[in-house]
């Protein structure tokens, strides 16, 4: 038995009406190939399915999708992670407007990504020839810099899911950390000003699904957290 | 910086740390009626209003329905943000959230001082 069933969301708005699921028969010859594998393959048979790839390896993060029910990358989630008896359930990541097939319109996030400001701010003056970081302040960056983008951990969030326009996301926060705690940024009380409200950062309710489903075993829900205590040691 | 004017600190980080204390007075009130309860099994009309006689237990009750008020407050308001698209029907039941705590924590004072 090393044929596997799958069922792809397929939806082209210039000719579907509403989405629908396609089902496929793919021969894996018993191999536990990854799920971006089962794609092509399912490309071969139907030349029309839509998807986002690029390095296979899990480094873009072009091709995060919802795989039986959790989000992931296809390129590095082999089907004995994700298939069971013999099905294989492939979505679009959750959340987000569908463009067609598996690829969804990541402006939103982007947006919030955006909102974060993810580059390095200094008002005081250049050195001759670079800002340096002690090894102890270069260590406070890992867990944080890693971040592909891939948009797993904030399509799986229901609060993002909600306010997609007010709530930053955990992708949004993670990076929001990463220049908090960079040594050499001195706009944290910007950064901490842009995040005070209900919405930005506040909405995280801490029940860690951005945890559960991130490609690069990153941590949001501990980056918000510690965002928190900023905010917290900040204003009391 | 997103802005709001119904929530109830004005402040994301103002809520937040309201939901946290108010959290534990309503556990500590909670833990202290049930124990009281539990060590009292016969209690009588007389003891129960004795025990909200006392000033202390008027100040730490008064305390939880101010707790309880603002976690109310903080948690519905948040509730209404996520699942109530539209404005108007959002609106609406903040008001009535609003006017339904300010009725009950005006009730409560009456209830343990008009005795």
């Amino acid at each position: 038995m090393s044929s596997l069933q799958v069922s792809v969301y397929r939806y082209n708005p210039e000719t579907d009406s509403a989405p629908y699921m396609q089902e496929f028969q793919i021969d894996t010859q018993g191999r536990d190939l990854m799920v971006l594998n089962i794609l092509t393959m399912i490309k071969d048979q139907d030349s029309s399915m839509a998807f986002r790839r690029s390095c296979r390896e899990g480094v873009c993060g072009s091709d995060g999708m919802n795989m039986n029910g959790t989000n992931g990358l296809a390129c590095i989630t082999p089907l004995s992670a994700v298939v069971k008896d013999n099905k294989l359930v492939l979505r679009p990541l959750p959340g987000l407007p569908v463009m067609r097939d598996l690829v969804v319109d990541m402006g939103l996030f982007y947006k919030q990504y955006e909102r974060m400001q993810p580059y390095l701010q200094n008002d005081t003056a250049a050195p001759a020839i670079e800002r340096l970081q002690s090894p102890e302040e270069r260590d406070k960056l890992d867990g944080l810099y890693e971040c592909i983008l891939c948009a797993c951990c904030s399509t799986s969030c229901p609060s993002f899911w909600w306010n997609p326009d007010k709530f930053v996301g955990p992708a949004g926060l993670l990076q929001a950390y990463r220049f908090l705690a960079d040594s050499r940024d001195n706009a944290t009380q910007a950064r901490l000003a842009e995040l005070e409200d209900p919405f930005s950062l506040f909405r995280c309710r801490g029940i860690m699904n951005c945890v559960a489903v991130c490609p690069k075993g990153l941590n949001p829900t501990r980056a918000i957290g510690k965002i928190r205590e900023m905010l917290l040691s900040n204003a009391t | 910086m997103v802005t709001n004017i119904t929530n109830l600190g004005r402040s994301g980080l103002s809520d937040w740390l309201l939901q946290r204390v108010s959290a534990v007075v309503l556990a500590l009130y909670t833990l202290f009626v049930v124990a009281y309860l539990l060590f009292h099994p016969n209690l009588d009309y007389a003891a129960w209003s004795g025990l909200f006689a006392q000033t202390w237990m008027r100040i730490f009750s008064l305390l939880a329905f101010i707790s309880m008020a603002a976690h109310a407050w903080v948690g519905l308001w948040t509730v209404s943000t996520d699942y109530l698209k539209h404005t108007g029907v959002r609106f609406g039941f903040q008001a009535i959230v609003i006017l339904a705590i300010f009725v009950f924590l005006v009730w409560g004072v009456q209830v343990l001082w008009g005795a």
